[in-house]
Parts: C-alpha cells; structure tokens; sequence
C-alpha cells in the first residue's frame, strides 16, 4: 500500500550533511529541509555542488558526514540532465517511459495496463503521438518532456531535476517552467537545481543558493539580494525590480578589465 | 567451380557437424552478449577478458585441472584485480585492463613455451580449430546460450535500464552491481564455451561486430537483440564452411564473414547507419 504524504509534511531532512569526492570536499555542513508539495530551485556557480546535493537526496550519493532522512514510503522520481543521455541509444519513446516500471513486472514485454498507462502519461504531457518515435527524432522541449513523462509514470512524490532547462531555448524553457508549474498544482514537490537566476529561479517561490555550503535559502525576494549573491558567485551583482520581478544583473566591475573597448579607428 | 556435391561433403563428417553446431550457436550467443556489450562500451572488457582466461587455460591445462573450470575462475581473477586496482589506485579501467589482461595473456603463452606445450594445441586455442570441437563442446555453448537467453528475458527490463541511464536505473532500485555481475559471468562463460571454435584472439570481434552491423540496420533496442544474433549465427555457419573448404582456422574465416557483413551495412546503411555506428563506442 502507498502513502501520499500529506502536504507541508517534510519529505526529505538534510541535518550538517557534508560530501566529497575522493579527497575534494563538494558540500560542508548543509541543513535543508524539502517539503510535500514544495516547489524549490538550487542555485549556484559551477562545481558548487548543485547536483551533488541532487544526488544526496535522491539517495545514489552517500554524505560523507551528517544525517540524511526520508520521511517512509516517499516516492522519488529523477530527470537527469539531457546531456548526460545517449541520445543514439536504440530506444522508443514509449521504451524509455516504460523504464520507470522496471521493477514492477519481470515480462519483457510491456502489459495491457503498462502501455495504457504510458499512453496516459504521453497525452498528460501533449507528446502522445510520439510514442513509436527514436528518443533523437525529438525537439528540446519534446526530449525534456519524455524524461519528465519516465519519472512521472513511477508517480512519484518529489520530483528532483538537474539542470532541466540547460542547453534549450527560451520557448522551450518557458513551457518547461509551466509544465513543472502544473505539475506542483497537481500536488508534486519540484527540486530542481538551476543556472538560470532570471529565467528560471526568480519565478520559484523558494531558492537555495550554495556554494559548497548553503549561503542563503528563502522566497526571491529574500534571497535574490546582492549580499547572497556575491557571497553565492564571489562576484558583485546587482538587483533591479522589473514587472514586480527581482532581475539580476552583473554589477558594473574595473573598466580596465572589460574585453571589449571601444577604440578610435582613424 | 565448386559443385553441390562438394559443398555438402563435409556435413557426413561428426567433427564438422559439431563444429558447425558450435559455431553457429557460438555466434548467436556473442551476437546476443555483443549487443550488451557494444550499448555499455565495454568492448575492450571482452577483448581483454578472453586474452586473460588463455592464461588460466594454459595453467590449467598443464596442471591437469578442468580448462573449463580453471579458465574460467582465471577470468574471475582477472577481473577482480582490473577492479580492484581501477578502485584503488590513479588508473584508468582501460588502462588497466591492457596490463593485467595482456600480461595474463603472456604468461599463458610463456607456460606454454616453457613446458613445451605438453599436449596443448596453442594455435586452437588462440585461433580457433574445427577439429577441436567435440560432441561435450556442444552441449556445452547450448547450456550456456540458453543461460544467456534466459538472464537476457529474465532480467530484460533492469539490463536495458542499466545499458541506457545506469545512474537512474540505481535510483530506480535496480541492483545495477549485481547486474554488471551477472554480465560478466555470462561474457565470461560465453568466452569460455566459444573459445575453441573462434579463439580467444578473435572472440572480441565475434562479439562486436554483429552488434555493430545490428545496430546500423536498426534504432529498437528488442530488434538488435535478435538481429545481431542471427547475423552472428549466420556468420559462424557460413564462417565454418569457409574454413573447411578454404583450409583456414575457423576463427579468422568467421570473423572475415562479420567484416564483410559490417562493409555491407556500412555501404548500404547510409547516412543514418554511419552516424548511428559514429556513437557506437568501441573500447
């Protein structure tokens, strides 16, 4: 029998939680809770430990110090990084989908119910039509999607994504953003880790910024500030208000070192 | 020209209709590991794999053990030792398998000098020899294909998660080093039960190829299964014949046949096949 955790209830707790790689420390002493229905973006320079931490609540990477719970029956489904696929793999759509079910049937092949259920997850998404198709005779948004539709059809309760939104464009990143915002009406928790401070984080209603450690966690309004962030980038930036939404932007640095300069040509 | 009488001789002979047997089942069991194999990029593994279990077959052989039996936990050994130096020290798994493999493979060969050979035939081992296979040998490569046939439908599912998105396939709760495991020990037996018909020099490629040219006709994972070990059945059959006739060991003529079916599908495939192949990685 499953339990769907009742909303507010934490789901994950993170208590001085530390990581590393070899001799490399990547995460020092990190206390994060994730809460049922919650819709969280971790934020932060490259190498800052961004996926590690994703990785650490997933559960496929082990702190190294520190406590990390899961609150009982808590279902977890991962999306990772459209990089990271071998899109030459020879696999359908509807293969790939099916995979989330791995554990459930021992038959190769997929039952009545399976293929139902996929189909389900395929139309939910608007890439029904698509099932028969090569996972690389797909656009951005449409790859990003399958990978969405795999992790939902194990239903889960927390959705964790690395870098959902790297390497696609802006349409695709808007209808990437609405999806994962219809699917946390619909009652999923959403943790995703994220470059992206305007496009993406600055419309999360809760943002963990870190670097190695976590420097600040809360709405944007209190953490899309020029003191985090610097602390975040090592890097002065700047915040300006446009259409009621915090923008970020690169605070003005030494002239001396700007790349481009304009130069008199005679 | 080659008449049919001629063609058909050497099927009334035993040793051939084992050798036959061998090889064409040979060939559909490392059609049907290749594909795991090629999809993981663990060619090398193989490669490396049956150079190490000539070692253990040279050792046993002379010590009077099982080859089978000895062989076979040489290959574990090797394997172990890769692992645990990849673990342990700054070095590559590819890396790693060069030395121990191939120095696995040396010492086979140096025992083999030093004792004279004793009643070993060197050349069949690594080349491959119709005349070596007997009737134990067939039921042997059939007890091993259907091993294989039945990990491969048993765990069908957690194997193509595994050969696709290992990672996510962990956090799935799919036992993935249990899984590597159980590959190994079925690419180890495969080396194994195949060894006297393509030799342990050749096995690689037996293993390789028919997965490579499956993979150019095809983008379903389910289709290049059964696709690559019939074209690898296909080339042990007809690779067989050709030993006979050609008086070559049958290893090289089987994977002479592979090679010619790989230029086919490269010339026929098109763009497509040869983009698709452009990802396939072969260490």
């Amino acid at each position: 029998m499953t339990v769907t955790p009742a909303p507010g209830c934490p789901l994950l707790t993170l208590r001085g939680v530390a990581a590393s790689y070899g001799e490399g420390r990547v995460l020092t002493d990190v206390d994060l809770d994730v809460s049922s229905g919650e819709f969280v973006g971790i934020v932060g320079p490259s190498g800052s430990g961004k996926s590690t931490l994703l990785k650490i609540l997933l559960g496929s990477v082990t702190p190294s110090a520190g406590t990390f719970a899961r609150a009982p029956g808590v279902r977890l489904s991962y999306v990772p990084q459209v990089e990271q696929i071998n899109w030459d793999f020879p696999v359908t759509v509807a293969q790939c989908v099916l995979m989330s079910r791995v554990t459930r049937r021992l038959a190769p092949w997929a039952s009545k119910t399976e293929k139902a259920d996929v189909a389900r997850v395929l139309d939910r998404l608007g890439i029904g039509e698509l099932a028969g198709r090569h996972i690389r005779a797909l656009s951005g948004g449409q790859q990003q999607r399958v990978f969405l539709a795999r992790a939902l059809l194990a239903e889960p309760d927390l959705l964790l994504l690395d870098e959902p939104t790297s390497g696609v464009d802006v349409r695709t990143r808007h209808e990437v953003l609405h999806l994962l915002g219809e699917l946390n009406e619909q009652g999923i928790g959403i943790v995703l880790t994220t470059h992206d401070l305007n496009g993406i984080a600055a419309h999360l209603p809760r943002i963990v910024c870190i670097n190695g450690r976590v420097i600040g966690a809360g709405s944007p309004a209190e953490v899309l500030v020029p003191e985090v962030l610097e602390a975040t980038y090592g890097s002065p930036m700047e915040v300006l208000e446009h259409g009621g939404m915090r923008v970020v932007v690169d605070a003005p640095i030494d002239a001396e070192v700007l790349p481009f300069r304009r130069t008199d040509v005679s | 020209m080659i008449t049919l009488d001629e063609l058909t001789r050497p099927f009334q002979y035993q040793f051939f209709q084992n050798g036959l047997m061998v090889a064409t089942v040979a060939g559909a069991l490392c059609g049907l590991i290749g594909v795991y194999v090629v999809l993981r990029s663990m060619s090398y593994i193989g490669h490396g794999l049956s150079h190490a279990i000539f070692g253990g077959f040279a050792v046993s052989a002379l010590a009077g053990i099982n080859v089978f039996v000895g062989a076979g936990l040489w290959g574990l050994a090797s394997a172990l030792a890769v692992s645990s130096v990849t673990r342990r020290r700054p070095i590559g798994s590819d890396a790693a398998i060069g030395v121990i493999t191939t120095a696995s493979f040396a010492f086979g060969l140096a025992v083999l000098q030093f004792s004279g050979g004793a009643d070993i035939n060197a050349d069949a081992a690594l080349f491959g020899n119709v005349l070596g296979v007997s009737r134990g040998d067939v039921w042997l490569v059939c007890g091993v294909t259907l091993f294989a046939v039945a990990v491969i439908v048993l765990r069908y599912r957690a194997m193509l998660f595994v050969a696709f998105d290992p990672e996510v396939a962990e956090a799935s709760g799919v036992p993935v080093a249990r899984l590597d495991a159980l590959l190994m020990l079925v690419l180890a037996s495969s080396i194994l039960a195949t060894m006297n018909v393509m030799g342990v020099t050749l096995i690689a490629a037996a293993l390789v190829v028919p997965a490579v040219v499956a993979r150019m006709m095809t983008s379903s994972f389910s289709t290049m299964l059964w696709l690559s070990a019939l074209i690898g059945a296909v080339c042990g059959f007809v690779g067989m014949n050709l030993s006979y006739h050609l008086d070559v060991a049958s290893g090289p003529t089987i994977v002479l046949v592979g090679g010619t079916f790989f230029v086919v599908a490269l010339l026929t495939s098109g763009v497509t096949g040869r983009r698709r192949l452009a990802h396939v990685d072969a260490h």
